[in-house]
């Protein structure tokens, strides 16, 4: 391993020690300690594992099977963005499986995963919470109802030229 | 000296009359998470840019949504001394257009406009009022009395209509014991699946001396196809604020904690906001409004995990555990939260309180039926005209609600299926239609009122995939702890799987039926116990349509030609 990455090993530590103990609300928690560390690199590395477990004074263990539990966390780092589709009931019938089908032909996948490009990270997810204006996606929760194939097609390949955001 | 109440709602009223009553334009934007998906954050943009560029002075205000969803992006324009005109699906272009005719040379837009609001003496030719409207002339607004009024980011917004004078009265004129009694009376019951009575809940917390009590909304709301509750944390904050505070005082309890799942920023943000206010506010904190009661209050997040929503595993979860299920005994009320007590409720059940104690049981339990008291928030959604959230007097029909408030099915034709209560509800069929909507009429129907999703399907919905979509969710879902659920649920999935492929094969329906018996005895919460219910429920109305899927004589049916459906494979370690 060389000197650089190294350092950047223990500026990553640092910016997940710092997130953890800067947590606003009274309680806080191995999960809420996850999800502030999930917020801010979109992903659990094990540094941040071993860093919750630190904190929290618990085992690496303890804290690997709360992340292995809530299916929000990622343990690789995703793509510029994140696209959300979903498959839930009310998407389903308004058309979510034709659009799932465009969006991973679109994205060249074919399953939740990210593009070989590195600029997109596809998840499927239960409910966005929009149903009454299925179907649904969300762009890094931002939410895009009312979609078709042919849009959600659209908006996909947009975000494969996107600059990232996070 | 004025009193805390009073000072706030001076200033309330104050602020209220200098939008709603003043010489400069009120230019209301619905916002919210649906809104968002239509659109709502362009089109306050271009209202703001369009108000800048012509000039004119007018307020811009982002609001509450009003729950005609299928209008959505809805921008309402307040003219000084005129009522309000509400312009449906706003595209960007059409926001500047409102802002150059309407706001700037005062002439309504007649024909895109979908209703007024306000003093009918004046109004606009040409625009139904919106109580003529079905959608919402057919509703009865108690918890969501200011949708598409107020700005759910502003406190004082809510007191000036009407606001914490609940919590004002409670605190001075109410004893604990008073309210608990108020709330038996007013026969309210739970609206986050089980029904059980809020009152009676209560009693159990209250008597108990312990120094440390805690009282818990949920808000994990995992069902797909409900967005009530989140609908009321976006909307209307304080409602379930003022209603945690009052839940509090009546159990004697020191701390409030609002569940939300990570990821809904808008309600999360929302509520936040509404509780950093009422800190501020002093209705927060020590000696709330100079009371005796001092009560905290914090939202807690939870990580993507839908039996996080079951009581005990909530409670895990804000221990920062793994949510899954606790065994009963000990009961909540006993041993909850880190072990002291703790009561538990619904965020929409929590909100009707203020109402309660503002208006008293009695007139509570004269909108409903005897033996459900008050409203239900529908969500309706799927084939639907008018996709939305509707609150309506318990006891209407499900098929006055589908045609008269939805508007019945898109494209004319006939509704087939109801999905309701959430994937460990049940499935409807036609027959079920003249059911009333209320919790045991629902259920005596094979179904569930539950958190009050409503999913429409026409005629051409396959109720196989339909079930197989709601059982690979249950699947997906199921924490495993109870291995009766973790691998009944995969066991049903498989069936269904190879049905929608018309590979059904002969006994596989007494194969889950057996399956579906053994996780009901043998899983330790609703996941598992009622993870049969919406298979169940569809033999019953659909038998056929599964029989079929045996024959293997039919061309596949189900998402794709060849019967499959993309889904995430994932189960929990
Ligand atoms: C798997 C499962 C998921 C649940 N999810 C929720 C939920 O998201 N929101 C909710 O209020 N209740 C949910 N419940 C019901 C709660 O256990 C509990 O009964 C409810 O929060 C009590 O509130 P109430 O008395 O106001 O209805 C769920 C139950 C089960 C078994």
């Amino acid at each position: 391993m060389t000197t650089a990455s190294r350092e950047t090993g223990e500026k990553l530590r640092e910016r997940i020690r710092h997130a953890i103990s800067s947590q606003q609300q009274p309680t806080v928690t191995v999960l809420s300690s996850l999800l502030a560390v999930q917020d801010l690199l979109h992903y659990i590395p094990d540094e941040a594992v071993e860093e919750v477990a630190a904190f929290s004074k618990t085992s690496i263990n303890e804290v690997w099977s709360v992340a292995s539990f809530y299916t929000n966390f990622r343990f690789t780092p995703p793509g510029n963005v994140t696209l959300d589709v979903c498959w839930g009931p009310s998407c389903h019938l308004m058309g979510a499986q034709n659009v799932l089908k465009a969006v991973q032909d679109e994205l060249g996948l074919n399953e939740e995963a990210t593009t070989e490009d590195g600029t997109v990270t596809l998840r499927y997810s239960t409910c966005l919470g929009a149903c009454a204006n299925a179907p649904v996606v969300a762009v890094d929760h931002h939410m895009r109802g009312r979609v078709t194939p042919v849009s959600a097609a659209q908006i996909a390949a947009s975000l494969r030229k996107a600059p990232p955001s996070h | 000296m004025a009193s805390v109440y009073e000072e706030l709602l001076e200033r309330a009223n104050a602020r209220w009359a200098q939008l709603d009553k003043s010489d400069t334009p009120w230019i209301r934007v619905q916002g919210g998470t649906s809104g968002q998906a239509a659109g709502s954050d362009e089109v306050i943009a271009a209202v703001r840019s369009a108000v800048k560029t012509a000039g004119v002075t007018a307020n811009v205000t982002s609001v509450s949504a009003i729950g005609l969803m299928y209008l959505e992006p809805i921008v309402d324009v307040k003219m000084p001394g005129a009522p309000r005109v509400l312009y449906g699906n706003v595209t960007p272009e059409f926001a500047s257009e409102i802002v150059e005719k309407h706001v700037l040379s005062g002439q309504v837009i007649t024909d895109k406009a979908f209703a007024y609001w306000g003093d009918r003496s004046s109004a606009p030719d040409g625009i139904p009022h919106i109580e003529d409207m079905p959608a919402f002339a057919r509703q009865t607004r108690i918890v969501t009395r200011n949708f598409g009024t107020t700005d759910p980011h502003d406190l004082l917004h809510y007191v000036a209509s009407g606001g914490y004078s609940a919590l004002n009265r409670a605190l001075h004129e109410q004893t604990p014991e008073g309210i608990v009694n108020e709330v038996k009376a007013s026969g309210l019951r739970g609206r986050g699946g089980a029904a059980f009575p809020t009152g009676v809940k209560w009693s159990f917390l209250a008597p108990n001396k312990a120094p440390v009590k805690y009282v818990l909304c949920n808000c994990e709301e995992g069902d797909p196809g409900a967005f009530n509750d989140k609908g009321i944390l976006e909307n209307d904050p304080h409602t379930l604020v003022e209603g945690l505070i009052i839940n509090g005082y009546a159990t004697n309890s020191t701390h409030g904690y609002v569940f939300i799942r990570q990821g809904h920023e808008i309600p999360i943000n929302a509520t936040r906001k509404a509780i950093r206010d009422a800190y501020e506010a002093g209705l927060l904190g020590k000696n709330i409004m100079g009371s005796n009661f001092s009560f905290e209050m914090e939202v807690a997040l939870t990580g993507d995990s839908y039996v996080a929503g079951e009581e005990t595993a909530l409670m895990e979860a804000i221990e920062g555990k793994r949510s899954t299920p606790r065994f009963k005994p000990p009961f909540p009320a006993a041993a909850g939260l880190w072990q002291k007590p703790t009561n538990i409720n619904n965020v929409k059940t929590i909100s009707y309180v203020p109402s309660i104690v503002s208006n008293s049981a009695s007139w509570f339990k004269s909108t409903g039926t005897e033996t459900s008291s008050g409203t239900a928030i529908v969500c309706l959604s799927g084939h639907i005209k008018r996709p939305g959230m509707y609150e309506i007097a318990m006891g209407m029909t499900v098929r006055e609600v589908l045609e008269e408030i939805g508007g019945g099915v898109e494209g004319g034709n006939e509704i087939k299926a109801l999905q309701t209560g959430g994937p460990l509800g049940g499935v409807l069929g036609a027959e079920a239609f003249d059911v009333q909507i209320d919790f045991d009429s629902m259920s005596k129907a094979g179904a569930i009122l539950g958190s009050g999703g409503i999913i429409v399907g026409n005629e051409k919905t396959d109720v196989v995939d339909l079930i197989r979509n709601l059982i690979a969710f249950t699947q997906f879902e199921s924490c495993g702890k109870c291995f009766p659920c973790r691998l009944g649920n995969t066991h049903m999935l498989e069936v269904l799987d190879r049905m929608c492929k018309n590979e059904g094969r002969a006994g596989d329906l007494q194969l889950i039926e057996k399956v579906g018996m053994n996780m009901k005895v043998g899983s330790l919460c609703g996941h598992g116990q009622l993870g049969f219910n919406p298979i169940a429920s569809a033999l019953k109305y659909f038998g056929d349509e599964f029989e079929e899927r045996m024959s293997g004589s039919l061309a596949p049916a189900g998402s794709f030609d060849d019967g499959s459906m993309i889904m995430p494979t994932r189960t929990r370690p």
